[in-house]
């Protein structure tokens, strides 16, 4: 609301032997307003929204990060880094580091798993097998089901109990006389997580695969013509000719997926809960939270912010200078 | 761009009702209330028996109280996580219901420090409640001389549930008092194929945890470890962690996805023979219909009963403290605490309470209330604050997937430290 474009009228007639120049000053004023004050104007409202609720709050929850409101009664006392540094070198059995390792297992296994299988399915049907648009929207579907409610039913897959008491995958396995595959999921104290990643790369290999598909399409297909002339095979091809094209959506997928699985929650939330096997530094500050130790809880949001920031702003610069270029 | 002047109108008027609309949402909150008579009962018993049981309780503040009228605030989900976010930020914006409900003991010093609730100990001799509570319960809920709460209930925490055919089956013939013989129970109950006792996930893991360390350490140094007498890295300590330890090794293996009920499930089924559980356990094995159970003392606590107790206080600067009051009277009352318990499926924390009012585990509770010796629970908040709760209850968990006993003591000790300051 800065954009007032009256100031000129009530300071003019106070100095008329400058009148001329004046006016002329006015009117460039009045233009430049006119030309970017209806666009500013309209925009405004969502700058201040973003301002207060995105940018004001980031704001607010770092120097909320750097106080010493350990509970609901502490007051907002300057503390430093102290919070931040306990995280890493005094937390009662190493609690953010097992998290942080536990987020890096899921990362890792959630992204390798969908890029996998989602250039598997895109490369089968780049190859206009009949009934594609059925495999398409077959793959497609599970992103369309929230991490909440495939969460539920991965859970019962991922049921525990072994023996008789098994249930899910287990009481499959069981049930063909395949006992030395049952297992403990997402229990297992190593590779919990690696299970943990099972639902989500169900969920979003059909994503991975809509992404590469287009790519794929982009490509002309005089370039593919031309490589078959020169003589190149299949493999060829491929490697040579089509996988160098297609780093600009390799490099979105693991933006989009990476920043997704960096803020992973409620599948954790559904599958297993809060606990500790499971625990990723968004459920720690959930849980830490709930004991009202605001501080921590602002520092593992602040480190996680960070994290994702890592990964996006990287990119952000990367995709500017493209844009520039052409 | 062309650009007119009713355009500039337009999107000058569409910016300012956005401002304003944003702003509004935050301002309208405050707008409620004024009505002096209304008492807001601030607490997450939404459903079940606790929703039965506040009913009860209403009924006879309605009689009790003619003058003044009672305003539901229940907050409902997460076993009161979702209710104590809400309950935060209104004390933080100083807008306190007219009383809340707090777990009694620990869990409410962090209000009590904070100046948030008033001192009700005139009061507890005016309504004649330091005579008809325990002297135990009453040495808990007091802060430096002064009482801030009122109990509207009472569980206990240490029983041990059984499946009495299974147990039999085993060829279990007496129930066992210490734990050498409950191990020795046990082995039997493994011998048999069956799941020796059935555990659920990290705060039922805490609960059994401290079980143990009242048979191995006794209920006095047990207190101790929440006061900060009691170190928790002596080594009775250790002993107690290697109990445990054993005892882990006869419950299910998938106990970490599990709550309480799915554990009460196993013994339920005649897949398990032990759980143990809070008293709650009784009300709910006979909502569902179940007869085959039994219950002792968790084998080696004795007369220790460890319990827990939903409290209601009078927060400062509350809109209607005279009518607070009533409501706190009322819960306090032989006839309002009768109202509430018999619904709820707790005990009443008064001993003049006539047993005969109450089903048949409860007459047992209740006796065992009158001439136990009281110790609080750390999984329930009577002896510990939340941040502690929180800290212990992680620790636990990550016992329960690398058994590691000497890792889980030094947290527990550097918990202490943290979070006790010494008295």
């Amino acid at each position: 609301m800065t954009a007032s474009p009256t100031p000129s009228p009530t300071t003019a007639p106070l100095e008329p032997a400058r009148a001329p120049a004046q006016k002329f000053r006015r009117v460039s004023a009045h233009g430049r307003v006119r030309h970017w004050g209806p666009g500013l104007l309209l925009l405004s409202p969502s700058l201040v929204l973003l301002a207060v609720f995105v940018y004001g709050l980031i704001a607010w929850t770092v120097r909320l990060s750097l106080s010493g409101q350990h509970s609901a009664i502490d007051k907002q006392t300057f503390e430093g880094t102290k919070t931040f540094t306990n995280l890493f070198t005094h937390d009662i059995s190493d609690r953010f580091t097992h998290s942080l390792g536990n987020l890096g297992l899921f990362t890792l296994v959630f992204l390798l798993g969908t890029l996998f299988m989602g250039v598997l399915w895109a490369l089968l049907l780049e190859r206009k097998i009949p009934g594609e648009g059925i495999f398409r929207a077959i793959y497609l579907f599970p992103m369309a089901v929230s991490f909440v409610a495939s969460g539920v039913v991965w859970r019962w897959l991922m049921n525990a109990g072994t023996g008789d008491r098994a249930g899910g995958l287990n009481a499959i396995f069981h049930g063909l006389g395949l006992t030395f595959l049952e297992n403990p999921w997402v229990l297992d104290p190593h590779w919990g997580m690696a299970a943990m990643a099972m639902p989500a790369i169900w969920q979003l290999s059909g994503y991975v695969m809509a992404l590469f598909l287009a790519g794929f399409r982009g490509i002309p297909a005089e370039l593919r013509e031309a490589a078959a002339m020169d003589g190149a095979g299949t493999f060829r091809l491929y490697r040579n000719v089509i996988f160098p094209q297609l780093t600009p959506t390799a490099l979105s997928v693991l933006i989009i997926l990476g920043h997704m699985s960096m803020k992973m929650f409620d599948l954790i939330m559904s599958v297993t809960g809060p606990g500790w096997i499971t625990e990723v530094p968004a459920v720690y500050v959930w849980q830490t939270l709930l004991t009202s130790d605001f501080a921590k809880a602002a520092a593992i949001s602040v480190i996680l912010l960070l994290l994702v920031a890592v990964v996006i702003v990287p990119y952000l610069i990367y995709n500017n200078r493209v844009e520039r270029r052409s | 761009m062309r650009f007119t002047k009713g355009a500039a109108v337009a999107a000058a008027g569409l910016a300012v009702s956005l401002l304003v609309a944003g702003c509004d949402t935050s301002g309208g909150a405050t707008a409620t209330g004024g009505n002096t008579k209304e008492v807001e009962v601030f607490t997450w018993w939404a459903d079940g028996g606790e929703k039965a049981g506040l009913d009860g309780l209403v009924g006879q503040f309605k009689t009790d109280c003619a003058k003044f009228e009672f305003k539901n605030g229940a907050v409902a989900g997460g076993a009161g996580a979702n209710a104590k976010q809400v309950l935060a930020s209104r004390l933080q914006t100083n807008d306190p219901p007219s009383t809340f409900q707090a777990h009694a003991g620990a869990e409410l010093t962090d209000y009590i420090k904070a100046g948030q609730v008033e001192d009700l100990s005139a009061d507890y001799k005016t309504w004649g409640l330091d005579a008809a509570f325990p002297k135990g319960l009453l040495d808990s809920l007091t802060v430096d001389g002064k009482v801030y709460s009122v109990p509207a209930n009472i569980h206990r925490a240490n029983v041990l549930w059984s499946n009495k055919k299974v147990v039999a089956a085993a060829g279990i013939t007496a129930a066992p008092k210490n734990l050498t013989e409950l191990f020795a129970a046990l082995d039997k109950l493994k011998a048999k194929g069956v799941t020796p006792l059935a555990l659920g996930k990290d705060w039922t893991q805490l609960m059994l945890l401290e079980s143990v360390l009242i048979s191995d350490l006794g209920p006095d140094k047990f207190k101790g470890l929440w006061d900060g007498s009691t170190d928790f890295a002596s080594a009775d300590v250790t002993k107690a962690l290697g109990d445990y330890k054993k005892l882990i090794g006869y419950a299910n293996k998938d106990r970490d996805t599990f709550d309480w009920t799915d554990a009460e499930k196993l013994v339920m089924d005649g897949k398990a023979g032990y759980q143990l559980m809070g008293d709650w356990e009784a009300a709910d094995l006979d909502t569902k219909g179940f007869k085959d159970y039994d219950h002792i003392a968790f084998p080696g606590n004795d007369t220790a009963f460890q319990w827990l107790a939903d409290s209601f206080v009078l927060p400062k600067g509350g809109k209607n403290p005279e009518g607070t009051k009533c409501w706190l009277k009322t819960v306090g009352s032989a006839a309002g605490q009768k109202a509430f318990n018999t619904k709820k499926g707790s005990i009443p924390a008064r001993t003049d309470a006539t047993a005969a009012d109450y089903p048949a585990y409860q007459q047992s509770a209740m006796a065992e209330w009158k001439t136990g010796v009281v110790v609080p629970s750390c999984a329930h908040g009577s002896a510990c604050s939340q941040g502690m709760q929180g800290a212990v209850a992680s620790a636990i968990g990550k016992f329960s997937s690398d058994q590691d006993a000497a890792a889980l003591q030094k947290a527990l000790s550097e918990a202490q430290k943290q979070f006790v300051t010494k008295k």
